[in-house]
């Protein structure tokens, strides 16, 4: 099996199918250490991890601190709000006086393409992306792959359909990177005005019509609406994006019956999807979340390049 | 006194000479061009196998005096200028104070006097601290030294302004430079829109917030019979505007960057902060139309819009990094090899971009060989290699992505009014 030889975590874009199979298989066996009942181990012992979230979070930051704590990593929070950045301290000085503390990985979630790819010039730590802006966000589409592997037995060949607000999701790109390297077939659906320029050139299909999304896919992927960025100038009223875009038992009707449903949180219930689907039985939306523990294990892992060892405990 | 530059190939597009002569340059002035010219007395400079042009003239530069010494000053900015074989600059009225009226262009004239190697023709603001809304002393401007009127990056968005603008340029016969940006189209993009900007998650500038603003001059330019200058020219639809504008005999002349004809948004995924800048880098489309638009003479001239920025601007996360590079000393070296060398254009057209065109849109003295022209000349090397380092740069900012990168050509003297300014060490 392939080896990690990568110090940084920083998309789905620099990663060979071969290391996206390597972490599958990896969270595998620690997905079990998350069923134990004492859930630690020992293989991070004495590494430093600091989360670094420069945007707010709850599932992400808390998976990440879950995982590291369950390998018996020592964590640290930083955030923007109790942090210098507050005080005009620049990214670069803040990842240099966190360098100069020796951590041996630094999670980073903010709110700018390439951040984790800026500060990874500037530290020896392994950087791991837990977000950047629109642009990628390699863990969470890790985990929602080992999701639908966990659920459909493979990912080559699957539909995929991600739906809802396509520009500004990061949680969409990375999916899109990644389903296209494993061979799956990726549709994207949203309003027009949410559908970012040329997307078809990453190699999906592109819909506004959320019946074609549905009808052929194996997995229904739904998207937060993020009003707050573009405002009313892109969707009149999120009343008129439920009744085209949420997804409704009704609307589930056109699928095929064993599609599951997923989504990447936060979400928001009676705008992209209807209470009833989000804890229907398709829905497999807070098992993405336990598998999110696990896929982060196996990342922190591979990065820090832990023994599994698990006897000298 | 007299300088004698023997055994050059003279080019100037203006009087239709290219040709083996000699230059002979007295009392500030072109005196002759002719062969074998025999001259007792006169100081002597060889030009065997390089080319003697009318001196190269950038009419899109920013020197950040007054308000941004730690970036540019009028005299770092003019050496940058003699070093990368340039006569003359036009510079922006983006400064701090805004240059919109005569005390601040009596000051830049005044330090360009005492400082700088190189011509500095000021362009003023126009409208009152570039604000859009209303008009600023335009006249006393021109009166004091003014070429040109612009409102620089802050592109004029009041359709009327605009229009009394060029109205009111009419009556100084100079011409209005806009950059042409629709800022509600803009919003707050860092690179153009497209898959590249989709794939990287940054947020898109489109095309279209250049070309409505291009067609929008064109029109009022039209309608006023004043002269439109367009600013670097970036998409493949604003060539295409201009050019049919042009064949309906509007007023209306345009520049391109060499970051616009060398780079494309492709490179954007590197999240190099010196890549960035408005406009921004456009597709291989619009980089394609925009070589058609150099050779078929859509494009008029070539200018850099030097914009030095301090490291500290550029030194963080792309979305919040400063918009601009310089340009000054890889300008020519760029044009060389990317226009010349790959087989696109001569040097005689080069040279009309560079020197004959820019003079003519700006009405300056000069851009000519013409006995009695100002003794302004730029040598250029063409076989010359060049290795860009910015470490070696006059200006006092970096910001460059051409940084290592290997150009065949360069402009190896500078002469402004018949003086030496800049002789590349051999």
């Amino acid at each position: 099996m392939t080896a990690w030889t990568k110090k940084d975590l920083l998309g789905i874009k620099d990663l060979s199918v071969e290391e996206l199979e390597l972490i599958l298989t990896t969270a595998d066996s620690f997905k079990e250490v998350s069923a134990r009942d004492i859930k630690l181990v020992p293989a991070l012992r004495g590494k430093t991890v600091i989360n670094f979230f420069y945007e707010p979070s709850t599932r992400t930051k808390m998976s990440f601190e879950v995982a590291a704590k369950r390998l018996s990593a020592a964590t640290y929070g930083l955030s923007k709000s109790g942090s210098s950045l507050q005080k005009g301290e620049t990214l670069i000085d803040t990842i240099l006086n966190l360098e100069a503390m020796g951590p041996d990985l630094i999670i980073l979630r903010h709110s700018a393409p390439g951040a984790p790819h800026l500060i990874s010039k500037y530290t020896q730590a392994g950087v791991v992306n837990a977000g950047d802006g629109a642009h990628e966000h390699p863990t969470q589409a890790l985990l929602d792959a080992y999701t639908m592997r966990e659920k459909k037995g493979k990912i080559k060949g699957l539909n995929v359909s991600l739906i809802g607000d396509v520009a500004h999701s990061r949680v969409v790109r990375s999916n899109i990177f990644l389903l296209n390297k494993m061979g799956a077939n990726v549709t994207v659906c949203g309003p027009a005005t949410y559908l970012p320029k040329d997307i078809a050139g990453l190699g999906v299909k592109v819909t506004t019509k959320v019946d074609e999304a549905i009808e052929d896919a194996d997995v229904i992927m739904m998207l937060r609406i993020q009003l707050e960025r573009q405002g009313r100038k892109s969707l009149p009223s999120l009343r008129e994006y439920f009744d085209f875009f949420g997804m409704t038992e009704k609307k589930l009707e056109r699928s095929k019956p064993d599609a599951i449903i997923m989504h990447p949180g936060p979400m928001n219930r009676g705008v992209e999807i209807d209470s009833s689907v989000a804890e229907g039985p398709r829905s497999v939306i807070l098992e993405q979340v336990t598998n999110g523990v696990a896929v982060r294990m196996a990342i922190l892992y591979l990065l820090l390049g832990g023994t599994r060892n698990e006897d000298t405990n | 006194m007299k300088t004698l530059i023997k055994n050059g190939r003279v080019i100037d597009p203006a009087n239709g000479i290219d040709d083996a002569l000699d230059v002979l340059l007295e009392n500030g002035i072109v005196a002759k061009v002719a062969k074998d010219i025999k001259e007792t007395g006169a100081k002597t400079i060889s030009a065997a196998g390089k080319v003697v042009a009318p001196g190269f003239i950038d009419m899109h530069v920013h020197l950040r005096e007054p308000g941004h010494e730690e970036e540019e000053t009028i005299q770092s900015g003019g050496e940058a200028a003699a070093a990368g074989g340039f006569t003359a600059v036009a510079c922006m009225p983006n400064t701090d104070p805004v240059n919109d009226n005569s005390s601040v262009t009596k000051f830049i004239l005044k330090m360009a006097a005492v400082g700088s190697p190189v011509k500095v023709y000021p362009i003023g603001a126009i409208s009152h601290r570039m604000e859009g809304e209303l008009l600023a002393e335009i006249g006393d401007m021109y009166k004091n030294g003014c070429v040109a009127v612009s409102d620089d990056g802050k592109c004029i968005m009041d359709n009327l302004l605009m229009r009394k603008a060029l109205e009111y340029s009419t009556m100084f016969d100079i011409p209005v430079i806009d950059h042409p940006e629709a800022h509600d189209l803009t919003g707050d993009g860092v690179m153009n829109e497209s898959v590249v900007s989709t794939s990287l998650g940054l947020r898109g500038i489109p095309a279209s917030a250049e070309e409505i603003m291009v067609q929008r001059d064109i029109i009022l330019a039209a309608d006023a019979n004043a002269h439109i200058h367009i600013a670097h020219v970036s998409t493949e639809g604003s060539v295409d505007l201009i050019r049919r504008a042009k064949k309906k005999g509007i007023k209306i002349t345009a520049e391109v960057t060499p970051h616009h004809f060398t780079l494309t948004d492709n490179e954007c995924v590197s999240f190099d902060t010196n890549l960035k800048m408005k406009p921004p880098l456009r597709t291989e489309n619009d980089l394609k139309a925009i070589l058609k638009g150099i050779k078929d003479g859509t494009i008029d001239a070539i200018a850099s819009d030097h914009a030095p920025h301090h490291e500290d601007t550029k030194l963080v996360e792309f979305d919040y990094a400063s918009f601009g590079i310089v340009g000054l000393e890889t300008s020519i070296s760029l044009a060389l090899d990317k226009l010349m060398h790959s087989g696109l254009i001569d040097i005689n057209r080069l040279v009309e971009m560079y020197s004959t065109n820019p003079a003519k849109i700006l009405r300056l003295p000069g851009g000519n060989l013409s006995e009695g022209s100002p003794a302004d000349i730029t040598i250029i090397d063409f076989n010359r290699s060049v290795a860009v380092d910015k470490n070696k740069f006059r200006s006092k900012s970096k910001n460059t992505p051409f940084h290592g990168m290997n150009l065949k050509g360069a402009a190896v003297m500078t002469i402004v009014d018949g003086e030496v300014v800049f002789q590349v060490e051999e």
